[in-house]
Formats: C-alpha cells, sequence, structure tokens
C-alpha cells in the first residue's frame, strides 16, 4: 500500500461536501481509504489517527489524503477526487453575475421577509448573522463554536432591531411548515414551540406528531406544531439571559393561529428560568415550560403534559424489537448520543438512578470526562455533536464516523453492560442512517449479547421513513424506542438485571 | 411569523441545508462563501459586534454620497495651498527620494526645473539626495490629488472644487495630456515647455473662465452625465471634457480681451483641451476626494476614504482609523503597452486617480464604458462583471452616479474594508502605466488591484480601536 497526501491551498468546500467527497473517493476502485478535509486540529488528528503523515499546515487548507493499492494509479485517483469536488450546479446564463460571496449580498437579492440559515465554520458565522440582522432579517444560526460574547453581542443587537436570532448552535427550526437545519417532517397545527435545544425540540416534534397521527386515526382532530423556533442550547444561560427566547415568544403570543407555547431547553440557569416563568405568566397565550434539569420533567413527560393541557390522553409511546429475556452483560451504562439533550436527558434520568455518571458535557464540572477520553471506568456519557468534536467535522448526525469507533470501543470494554443510542432522523439528516448504525451494533453484538437501546427520533413523514429506520436497527439486534426517556428507563432497567451489578 | 407562505432563505453554509430547504419547495439563495483572508477571523468579529459600526458606516456613506462638487476658481499652487519653494508634492502615501520609484525621480526633478532650482533636471538628483533645501509631502495631506506622480510645485496652476454646505476645498493640477508628460516622469524640454505654457496661458484664462462663468461648473453633475455617456471618468474623461469645455469656452471667450490674451490663445486653450480626453480627469479626481473626505473620522466606519500609489507603496486610508496609511508594495498592472515597450518597462502602480474607484467610479464603473474594455486588456462581459463584484465589497449604491446597462443600477460605492477581507475580492482600478525608468513617460494602460494586505492590516487597527 502506498499513501498521497497533498495540502490545497486555498480551496475550500465545507464539512459535509468533504464527507461525500470522501465516501465518494473511497469507492474508487484502488483506493484503501481517502480522506479530504479541511485541516483543522481535529481532523489533523484524525488523519494522523489513520496513519496519514501531513505536512506543516494552517486551517484554511485542504487536505487530500489517499491511501491505495500498491499498483493503483495516483492520478486517477486525484481525478476522482477533483470530479467529486466540481460543483454540480450548472452555472447561471448570464456570466457577468455571479453568485452572492456574502449574506448581506444575497438578502439584498431577495424581497424583504427573507430568513438568512447560516452554518459556516463558528469563527466567521458572527459576521454573516450580522449581515441578515443589519439588514432586519431574522437569521438562524447552525454554525456551533461561536464565542460566548459574539452570540450576546449579536442577540442584542438583534433585541435593539426587534429580529430573532436562532442560534448560535441552533440545529432545529420549523417555520410554517418548512424545516430548517435537522428537522423533522410533522402534521400541521396549532402549538408553537422555542427551544434551546435542537434534538429536545425534535424529540418533542416526534412524540407531538406520533400523538396527532393516533389522535387522527381515532377521529379526532389531530394537533401539530405551527412554528418551532429554535433559539440556541445557550438562550437560557446566566450569560446570554433568555434574549432570543423572549422574543421568539413575543412572536409566538402574536400570532392567533398559535394557541399554546411549549418552551424546552436544556438545563437552564436558575436566574433566567425564574424570569421565563414569571413572564410568561404574563402573555396572552398559555406557555407549558419544559425546562430540563435534576428534578424536572423529562421532554415525554412535557409531551403528555402538552397534550393533557389540550385536552387528550397521551398515547403509549412506542417500542420495537424489545427482548425479554435481555439482560445486561456487565455493570456500566455506555450512553454514546449524537443529540446533546438527548444525552443530558438521559443523564439527568441514570443519575437518579445509579448516582453521578461521567460525560464530556457533564452535569457538573467535577463530573468531566478527562480531555481526550470518551470511555471511562464508570458509567459514561458521551455527546458526539459537542463543540469539541465537531471542529472541522460534519454534525455526527451526517458523519457517523466517531460515534462508531466508540460503539466498538464500548463494546470491547467487559464492563460494558447497556448500550445506549439515538438516532435522529428528519431534513438534515444522513439519508439512511440506519445503514450506518446497523453494522456496528450487529458488531458490538457479535461477541456477546449486549443490550443495545436506541432512542429513534422521527416521524413517518420524514425524508428516511421512520419504519424502516426502525426495522433495520431492530434487525441488528436493537431495541428501538420513540420516547428518549422511555428508552433510558429501560436500559437502566437491564442494568439491574445483570447478575453482580455494581453501583 | 405572520407570514402565511414560507419566505425566501438565503443560505450560506453547507449546502446540504440548501437542499433541503429547496426540496421543500421554498425558494432559496445560496452564498457562495468562502473563508476569509487568513487570520482575519478574530478581527472581522470584533468589528462586526463593534455596536458604532452600522450606524458609523452610514454616518460615512450619507456624507460622502451629499457632496456636491463645484468648480470655483482656478489659481497658482502657492496661492490655494501656500506652497513655497523647495516644497514638493507627490501622489500616495509619504515616500522620501530614497526610496522613490523612477517616474516620481523624473516628475520631481522636472518640477524642481520648471521652478527654477535647478537648470538643469539631472541636477536636481543631488538636490533630493541632500534633501536640505527641498520636501516631499503627500497631495492628500493638502487637501489634493494627484494623477500618476502627482507631483505639485508652487507654481501650477490648480482646480479648486468646494462643497458649498460647509466651504470645504480640494486641489488638482491641470492635465497635461498624454505620452511625454511630467506626471509620467518625463522631464525633457518638450515637457518642461508645455508645463511653462500651461502657467503662462492656460492657467490663467481657465481662471479667467471660471471666474466669468455665472453659474459655476457643477463638477459632481458633469460626473452624472459623463457615465451615461462611455465615461467610467478614470480611463475614459472624453465626454466629461467636452463637457466642460461646453460650460467654459462663452467666458473663455468673452473674458480672455480684458486679459490681454489674443485670440490665438484662446484657440490654443481650446484646442489643447478639446484634443485631451483626459482633461477631465483631473476635475473628477478632487470632486471624489472632495466627497470622501467628507466621509473621514467617523469613529467605528469600514469605509475607505483613500487609496493612492506612489510608485513604490500602495496605501490607503479608513474613514474609522484617522489619517493613518495602511500600506503595501505597489503591483505593476496587467493591460496594453504602448509601441515596443513590455512588462518588463512598467514601473508598480502610481497616482492619487485611485480616489476615482474609492468614490465607486473608474474600475467600479468599468460596466459603463464598454469603449475602452480593450485599452485595459478585456471584454465587455469583463465588465459587467467587474461592476457587479464590486457591489461585494461596498457599502452603498449611488443614487446619482448610475450605470445604464445595469438597469440603472448606482455604482458600487464606499469601499468596505471588511467586506474586501471577508471575500477577498480586492478594488479593481483602470490605470496608466509609467515607465520604471525616470524620463521615458507612458508605457501602456491596464488593471490593477491593491495588494491584498494593506486591508487585514487596516481591519487590524479598526479592531484594536473596538471600544471594550
Amino acid at each position: 500500500m502506498k499513501d498521497h497526501v497533498e495540502l490545497r491551498s486555498g480551496a475550500y468546500a465545507d464539512s459535509v461536501t468533504l464527507l461525500q467527497v470522501s465516501r465518494a473517493v473511497q469507492a474508487t476502485p484502488g483506493v484503501v481509504a481517502a480522506q479530504v478535509a479541511m485541516a483543522t486540529g481535529l481532523n489533523l488528528e484524525v488523519l494522523e489517527s489513520m496513519g496519514f503523515d501531513v505536512p506543516a499546515s494552517s486551517p484554511n487548507d485542504m487536505v487530500v489524503a489517499l491511501r491505495l493499492d500498491d499498483d493503483a494509479d495516483v492520478a486517477q485517483a486525484l481525478q476522482a477526487v477533483d470530479a467529486a469536488l466540481a460543483p454540480t450546479r450548472p452555472s447561471a446564463g448570464d456570466t457577468t453575475e455571479a453568485p452572492p460571496r456574502t449574506t448581506g449580498s444575497a438578502l439584498r437579492r431577495t424581497g424583504p421577509g427573507a430568513l438568512a440559515l447560516v452554518s459556516v465554520p463558528g469563527v466567521s458565522a458572527t459576521v454573516e448573522a450580522m449581515d441578515a440582522l443589519e439588514s432586519g432579517h431574522d437569521v438562524m444560526v447552525f454554525s456551533d463554536n461561536v464565542p460566548l460574547a459574539e452570540e450576546v453581542a449579536l442577540k442584542t443587537y438583534a433585541a435593539s432591531r426587534g429580529a430573532l436570532v436562532m442560534g448560535p448552535d441552533c440545529g432545529t427550526a420549523v417555520i410554517d411548515g418548512v424545516g430548517l437545519g435537522f428537522a423533522n417532517t410533522v402534521r400541521p397545527g396549532r402549538i408553537g414551540i422555542v427551544a434551546a435545544s435542537g434534538t429536545g425540540c425534535q424529540q418533542l416534534l416526534a412524540l407531538l406528531h406520533h400523538a396527532g397521527e393516533e389522535l387522527a386515526a381515532q377521529g379526532t382532530d389531530g394537533i401539530g406544531v405551527r412554528h418551532a423556533l429554535g433559539v440556541g442550547g445557550r438562550d437560557l444561560s446566566a450569560a446570554v439571559g433568555g434574549l432570543a427566547t423572549r422574543e421568539a415568544l413575543r412572536r409566538l403570543d402574536a400570532d392567533p393561529e398559535v394557541d399554546l407555547v411549549v418552551v424546552v431547553s436544556k438545563p437552564p440557569a436558575p436566574e433566567v428560568a425564574e424570569a421565563l416563568a414569571r413572564e410568561t405568566d404574563a402573555l396572552g397565550t398559555p406557555v407549558e415550560l419544559g425546562l430540563l434539569g435534576r428534578g424536572q420533567r423529562d421532554l415525554t413527560a412535557v409531551a403528555e403534559a402538552v397534550l393533557a393541557r389540550l385536552g387528550h390522553d397521551a398515547p403509549t409511546w412506542p417500542v420495537h424489537g424489545a427482548d425479554d429475556a435481555a439482560a445486561a452483560t456487565g455493570p456500566l451504562l455506555r450512553g454514546l448520543f449524537v443529540g446533546g439533550t438527548l444525552c443530558d436527558e438521559s443523564m439527568l434520568l441514570a443519575t437518579e438512578a445509579l448516582g453521578p455518571v461521567r460525560s464530556n458535557i457533564p452535569l457538573s464540572d467535577d463530573l468531566a470526562l478527562d480531555p481526550g477520553e470518551l470511555l471511562a471506568d464508570t458509567h459514561t456519557f458521551v455527546d458526539f455533536g459537542d463543540d469539541a468534536l465537531t471542529q472541522g467535522r460534519a454534525h455526527p448526525m451526517i458523519d457517523p464516523t466517531l460515534r462508531n469507533e466508540q460503539i466498538a470501543r464500548a463494546a470491547a470494554d467487559p464492563s460494558t453492560g447497556v448500550i445506549l443510542l439515538d438516532l435522529v432522523l428528519g431534513h438534515g439528516a444522513e439519508p439512511d442512517p440506519a445503514s450506518l448504525l446497523a453494522p456496528a451494533i450487529e458488531a458490538a453484538r457479535a461477541d456477546r449479547p449486549i443490550p443495545v437501546v436506541v432512542s429513534l427520533v422521527g416521524t413517518d413523514l420524514d425524508p428516511q421513513g421512520l419504519a424502516a429506520q426502525r426495522d433495520a436497527l431492530v434487525a441488528a439486534g436493537a431495541e428501538v424506542h420513540l420516547s428518549n426517556a422511555g428508552a433510558t428507563r429501560r436500559a437502566l432497567d437491564l442494568l439491574n438485571r445483570s447478575a453482580g451489578s455494581t453501583r | 411569523m405572520s407570514q402565511t407562505t414560507a419566505p425566501t432563505v438565503v443560505t450560506c453554509g453547507a449546502d446540504m441545508f440548501a437542499d433541503a430547504v429547496a426540496g421543500q419547495a421554498v425558494d432559496v439563495e445560496r452564498v457562495d462563501w468562502r473563508p476569509p483572508m487568513p487570520g482575519t477571523e478574530a478581527d472581522l468579529a470584533a468589528v462586526a459586534t463593534d455596536a458604532r459600526r452600522v450606524e458609523a458606516n452610514r454616518t460615512a456613506v450619507e456624507a460622502m454620497l451629499g457632496v456636491t462638487a463645484h468648480l470655483v476658481d482656478v489659481a497658482p499652487a502657492s496661492e490655494v495651498l501656500g506652497l513655497e519653494k523647495g516644497q514638493f508634492l507627490h501622489a500616495g502615501p509619504p515616500i522620501e527620494w530614497e526610496r522613490a520609484s523612477g517616474p516620481l525621480r523624473g516628475a520631481l526633478m522636472g518640477g524642481a526645473a520648471l521652478e527654477g532650482l535647478v537648470d538643469d533636471p539631472e541636477d536636481a538628483v543631488a538636490l533630493f539626495e541632500s534633501g536640505s533645501t527641498v520636501s516631499l509631502e503627500p497631495c492628500h495631506h493638502r487637501s489634493a490629488v494627484g494623477p500618476m506622480a502627482g507631483v505639485v510645485t508652487p507654481s501650477m496652476w490648480m482646480w479648486v472644487l468646494e462643497d458649498r454646505a460647509t466651504g470645504r476645498r480640494t486641489y488638482c493640477s491641470l492635465n497635461e495630456g498624454l505620452g511625454k508628460v511630467l506626471r509620467y516622469g518625463a522631464y525633457n524640454d518638450e515637457v518642461l515647455t508645455r508645463l511653462r505654457w500651461m502657467g503662462d496661458v492656460l492657467g490663467p484664462l481657465l481662471q479667467a473662465a471660471v471666474r466669468g462663468t455665472s453659474e459655476a461648473t457643477d463638477v459632481t453633475g458633469i460626473l452624472t452625465q459623463m457615465l451615461q455617456m462611455g465615461d467610467e471618468a478614470h480611463n475614459r474623461n472624453r465626454a466629461g471634457t467636452l463637457m466642460l469645455l461646453r460650460d467654459l469656452s462663452p467666458a473663455m471667450v468673452t473674458s480672455a480681451e480684458d486679459g490681454g490674451f489674443a485670440a490665438k490663445d484662446v484657440a490654443d486653450v481650446l484646442r489643447f483641451v478639446g484634443g485631451n480626453d483626459h482633461f477631465f480627469l483631473n476635475l473628477a479626481m478632487p470632486a471624489c476626494k472632495l466627497a470622501l473626505d467628507a466621509g473621514r473620522d467617523v469613529p467605528g466606519s469600514t469605509m475607505v476614504v483613500a487609496m493612492a500609489r506612489n510608485g513604490t507603496d500602495f496605501g490607503i486610508q479608513v474613514s474609522g482609523t484617522g489619517d493613518e496609511w495602511f500600506t503595501g508594495p505597489a503591483q505593476v498592472a496587467e493591460g496594453l503597452f504602448l509601441g515596443d515597450f513590455g512588462a518588463d518597462d512598467a514601473n508598480p502602480d502610481i497616482g492619487d486617480s485611485a480616489i476615482t474607484e474609492t468614490a465607486g467610479i473608474g474600475g467600479f464603473a468599468m460596466a459603463t464604458a464598454p469603449a475602452i474594455v480593450r485599452l485595459v486588456g478585456g471584454s465587455v462581459p469583463d465588465a459587467l462583471a467587474t461592476t457587479r463584484r464590486m457591489h461585494e465589497i461596498t457599502l452603498a449604491e449611488n443614487p446619482r452616479w448610475s450605470v445604464p446597462v445595469l438597469e440603472f443600477q448606482g455604482t458600487p460605492t464606499g469601499i468596505d474594508v471588511s467586506k474586501v477581507c471577508r471575500t477577498g475580492i480586492l478594488p479593481q482600478i483602470n490605470t496608466g502605466m509609467a515607465g520604471a525608468v525616470a524620463g521615458v513617460g507612458q508605457v501602456g494602460a491596464g488593471l490593477v488591484t491593491p495588494p491584498a494586505e494593506i486591508f487585514p492590516k487596516a481591519l487590524a487597527a479598526l479592531a484594536a480601536r473596538v471600544p471594550r
């Protein structure tokens, strides 16, 4: 085998495109491994771990790293790289009119009311978002790794202009049924959601959609979601103080088509949560607060409270592939998540049952995993969507490489008793994520029957199709829940069934 | 959230999200985003979130667009600038004789001879090397601008433009024509003879004409018209020159006799002006400077207020950073060469004339001047693309200066340091090329850009001034 590594200065493509390029090149005959990526610190580590020798570079360089069979033609492989990198969109008829180069320039070309969706690397996101705000447009900032001070500056400016900043690190929004970022396709209705949490929002969307379908099947007027406005996971922190949540609530309160508003959030700063509770009492539209935290309700309980408030009983949340004979194969729980809020929710439930658990997004600082370490000799929860694990990489909903590696490591550890996973469907996610996760689950269970419990967050209207994804996971040996809280409780239950369980 | 249908979505970043939105039957406008100039990310964010910036740029742009330049006088530099013997103005940022390029040296040598400091221009080299009786200063530091070498000496006659709202004035020398001329670094007898005639006849007659014209010529208004007549006001000034002649001729004829000038003098002046397509450039430039100076010194503004070259350095000044020059090596233009001249004969970029691009015309208005695209080595589609591209790095459109072929879109106005760093798109300048050797004169014309590194330098200075 031989390696070919080259740097392309000045070349740029986003991490999702480069992931697709890497996969396309990897499928070329003679190519053993291919990694085309921007030379960020994290990507250089990955290249190093693959055994590539990368020359000195800057994060603005593109690295093309190829491992070829001895008789393979380097030029041919590079041709495949170039072909995969070539833009697929046809050029416009008028060659003197180039596409806009900044968000501001693009917004000048669209009418008023246009919404900006920014997903450039975090260091450049604020600049693009400001373009939208200063020309009076709302903006959704999907990008993570945006400094906190910049978020505060953006939201302070937006508040002075009555504009809405969804994000930074806002994974999900649904506006008039149009999904932005990672969003599920859901039944339309009269519920409004404000979410300081992307996957928390998606869990709520999935549960409410399922309940709506069940109600419709019984002939009851279904329920559904009109808007889901993401505000970014830090919006209810002390530093940001709920600036975007307040604006989102104002918008939804003013919308006559919204009967009920739900606020979901990662664990908020207590003083911000208290202020929010006071303010929501003063709104004309009823507000259900679903703020995660110790002693607070889980997301499924929040969905049930919303249903109750609208006069409906909650359905039985679906479970597939349950094996009554299953039992933990060791003392420890391994939670490996792509959704940060789903990870948070599971940790809160697990902590009640098991005591403190370690994580890269710990519930308190003393529970942090050691830097660079994702597995410890106690119960561990990893959020692969955390900023530190996505620098220069696509989100794990698109690029499962890191999590799949970690599933294998957890399975190889004899103390692993249960593996708890999530899988999120919807716009923006992998077209067939189960096909990438199922082999990892099968491999993990090859030597011993480690129970694998998955919360599969999605709807039957999502592009991937909920049923097909679920069936593929069940066929690989997983037990699949729609409710993440349900999946977590099941994992904890299985852990109790192991002989000689230690706490 | 009151709209019933989803709005257009502008996407900036991963194509996947644009595809996902487009797949839901929503209009998508995609930004062709690329990383900014290396190392500028933190400064860009600091400047973007400077609470003063939006309003500061609006203030600077409005001040600039609000200026109308009137031609109010023509007079010697000694009178209107207080320039004394031995004082020389030059184009571009500050420079000393030791670092001066060939054409700047040639123009200074010719200027010294014109002022009688030396008999033979060649003797001026020792004068400037010793430096004891002469001094060099940028035109820009005296509210003036000069094309190419931009050398101004006390006896040279200057256009005087005024913003009547404030009384502010700017100045520029009279244009000598093309070929062997002082501003391109030539200094032989032909050059000096012409300059003396300009001081003896052209200047005084123009002064009489300007003072005798009842309604002062609106230079900004002529620029509006000439941009619709195929001039971009940097490398093509034909329509502007003829409109100026139209405005000044009657008073020149009626006042000549009182001034003691013969009919032949009037005819010589009319022939000289009418035969020099670039004559109006020296009015376009101070008109642009008068407008841009109104946008100076607005704290927090990222608008470029001057781009100027001295043949060695290219410098810019920015509204939010006062009089500080941000400089880098001047580049050699790409374009067409006269006669047997080639790229090796050309001096790096020189002149204050990039003030026209700074104000949104010249290269920025290339789309309106298809007649000269070949002169600068381009095509008509290139010209349209250039003007459109400049809108990516500017803050506003000029409502007075519009481009008919682009549906009368205003010219791209107010270069934003931040947008240049974000897009890597450099201002496009139309320019003449001077010979690298003193005395040669013009060798060609073409297109040039500033050295990229001066924009990150200016950005860093802006970021350092953001209040914490």
